[in-house]
């Protein structure tokens, strides 16, 4: 037994000794000393913040004087369901859903292909082609496509060369999807947003499916489930979650966007673009307050409508 | 007699050019109807490949495998009249027990009531009447097990096939279930296809059992006839524990070159018996079992293993370590391979 000394960890120094095995044997001062900062953080700084902007909410504002009065008031709230700004928050609402929708329909297939098909080099690949958009800058990316739906830019010209240009001009005629050219068209507002933010919705999707054991879609099988009902019953009620993850990200992410609205589509203000206005040109803190406090309230409204669908039913 | 799986000639590679493995290969069996059906085999020996083929989850790169005389190969598993029991059950986590076992009906388009009356009745039969609000995840793992067998059964398949089904099962468990299945059979008079890796399982409960040995078979037989008289040395050596006496020790003792094989407890100690084989050696290792004790003999190089029962008898004169002792069976005991 000559080893038996030599094997076991030694620290020269008796303090730091003292220490570790102090926190070994008090596992609640540990966990006390491994969350106190992070606490700190999330209690101060996150939720303070938040706190402080609901506060404001309440502010009255003078529109003679321009200036924030202390005076609590529901008229910011009030002025929330006025027809422009109502206006603004449907805006806002249905290019979230139709981009959350987007998303999870080009997501689904990309992200099965990756966990039940692809070898290793595959998945590598999609995960960097997912990922490298990532990498370079959000306002780069838009300004990119600006330039992409331009009348000057690629996507016109292999329209022309295709021979669908009155096939596009028929559909930027349309009411709800249309506009003057691509770039000032909702139509090109929403393939930017379903671009930009594709990777949030894969990457839940894909982590989603991997917990799916083969074997389920097996039993399936076996059972005598054809492959549509095996996708209905059992592989998407599994992956639900999953989408249900991406989708948050997807539709809070579009809700308080300001870039986007901004450079691409027609006129007409969204919730970001509002709260930036109100914000810095106006100063009018209570009213921008008031219009970030809508997202929330709409991503809550999503999150109990999700439980109710059963989202969180598999996990 | 119906034949209720035939395979012929089937063969499953996988990969190309020099890297082919052979998960299958070239296997041809038929198994009866009503009959309970073993295969046998270490793992990667091309017993699981083999009953997915016939579930469909596989199609055979080679050969024919015919289900009640209709070719299987190319339909898929939802249209085969054969249910699995998943080794590791792969009961559906986000639906109740009861639904789990309703699913095959579900999905054939039985009415919900009717598909939810079939489903407790199978769930009554295997003991877990009032267990049906519960999650599988709540379940232990003995309860999953019966929920796979009664989510298998409801849909009356006329071929049961079992992939291991009681691998994670304690030893106890193991031993109850294995009576249960047994007593399931009878009473159903369907075909069980069983896949496991114990022999001792395969030996209890089925009628006949296929050996498997890198992807192919090495023996088809009833158990007895699988233990007494093993044809190869891989049978006799896998299926319970044999002396595989090879052809330069076979001429020391028998004068002859021919190798056999001889199972532990047919070696006795040698006292003067006539007409008799005996051999020399020196003991190397002596393992208690509780009821029995293993005597390892070294003889030149080879370990013989023998068996002695811990009668009070026997406990008084253990042989010791190193010591010299002769070992004998009888002629009719050796198996020749």
């Amino acid at each position: 037994m000559q080893y038996a000394t030599s094997l076991l960890p030694t620290t020269s120094n008796p303090v730091l000794r003292w220490l570790s095995n102090t926190l070994y044997r008090k596992n609640n001062l540990f966990l006390f000393l491994l969350l106190t900062p992070p606490l700190l953080w999330f209690g101060v700084v996150y939720l303070g913040s938040l706190f402080a902007l609901l506060w404001q909410s309440f502010y009255t504002f003078d529109s003679f004087s321009m200036s924030v009065s202390n005076d609590l008031t529901l008229d910011n709230y009030r002025a929330l369901f006025d027809a422009t700004n109502l206006d603004i928050i449907l805006r806002t609402l249905s290019m979230a859903i139709t981009v959350t929708l987007a998303c999870a329909c080009i997501a689904f297939p990309i992200a099965y292909y990756m966990t039940r098909y692809g070898s290793r080099a595959e998945r590598g690949f999609f995960y960097i082609a997912v990922m490298l958009p990532m990498w370079a800058s959000y306002i780069v990316k838009t300004y990119a496509w600006t330039v992409i739906l331009s009348q000057e830019g690629i996507l016109y010209w292999g329209i022309n060369h295709l021979g669908l240009s009155s096939a596009l001009n028929h559909v930027l005629q349309l009411p709800a999807v249309g506009g003057n050219t691509l770039a000032t068209s909702n139509l090109g507002r929403f393939m930017v947003f379903t671009y930009i933010w594709l990777p949030f919705m894969i990457l839940p999707i894909q982590a989603a499916l991997e917990r799916v054991p083969t074997n389920l879609l097996q039993a399936s099988a076996d059972l005598g489930a054809r492959p549509a009902q095996t996708f209905r019953k059992v592989l998407f009620p599994l992956v639900f979650p999953g989408v249900v993850a991406g989708s948050i990200f997807t539709f809070s992410l579009t809700l308080g966007d300001y870039i986007i609205p901004q450079l691409i589509g027609p006129s007409g203000l969204f919730i970001g673009t509002m709260v930036y206005t109100m914000q810095g040109s106006i100063g009018n803190m209570p009213l921008a307050a008031a219009f970030t406090v809508v997202p929330i309230v709409l991503i809550f409204i999503y999150l109990a409508l999700a439980k109710r669908a059963g989202a969180f039913d598999a996990l | 007699m119906v034949v209720a799986v035939e395979f012929s000639a089937v063969s499953r590679h996988y990969g190309v050019g020099d890297k082919v493995v052979k998960a299958v290969d070239d296997v041809t069996i038929s198994v009866a109807e009503g009959e309970f059906f073993s295969m046998l085999g270490p793992s990667g020996s091309g017993k699981t490949t083999c009953l997915r083929l016939i579930a469909g989850f596989e199609q055979p790169s080679l050969g024919s495998i015919k289900i009640f005389g209709k070719e299987a190969a190319g339909t898929p598993p939802y249209e085969r009249e054969v249910n699995t029991v998943f080794q590791d059950y792969a009961l559906f986590p986000h639906m109740n027990v009861l639904d789990n076992v309703a699913y095959g009906l579900h999905v054939k388009g039985v009415a919900k009531p009717e598909a939810l009356k079939r489903a407790e009745q199978a769930l009554e039969q295997v003991a877990l009447a009032e267990y049906g609000k519960r999650r599988p995840g709540e379940l232990s793992g003995g309860q999953r097990q019966r929920v796979a067998l009664a989510r298998a059964l409801v849909n009356q398949p006329r071929v049961l096939l079992l992939d291991e089904p009681l691998g994670a099962l304690d030893l106890k468990l193991r031993e109850q279930m294995q009576l249960e299945l047994k007593t399931l059979h009878k009473k159903l008079g369907i075909t069980f296809i069983y896949v496991t890796h114990d022999q001792g399982e395969a030996l209890s409960m089925s009628d006949r059992v296929a050996v498997f040995n890198r992807g192919r078979i090495e023996q088809v037989d009833s158990p007895r006839n699988l233990y007494s008289l093993p044809k190869t040395s891989f049978v006799a050596d896998f299926v319970g524990t044999s002396n595989i006496i090879g052809s330069e020790l076979a001429q020391q003792i028998t004068d002859s070159n021919q190798p056999f094989s001889i199972r532990p407890e047919h070696i006795n100690i040698y006292d003067n018996q006539k007409n008799v084989m005996k051999v020399t050696g020196e003991v190397a290792d002596i393992q208690y079992h509780g009821a029995t004790s293993k005597v390892e003999v070294a003889v030149n190089s080879q370990l013989l293993a023998m068996v002695l029962s811990n009668t009070e008898n026997t406990e008084a004169q253990l042989p010791k370590i190193g010591q010299k002792l002769t070992l004998c069976w009888p002629q009719s005991r050796m198996v020749m391979l």
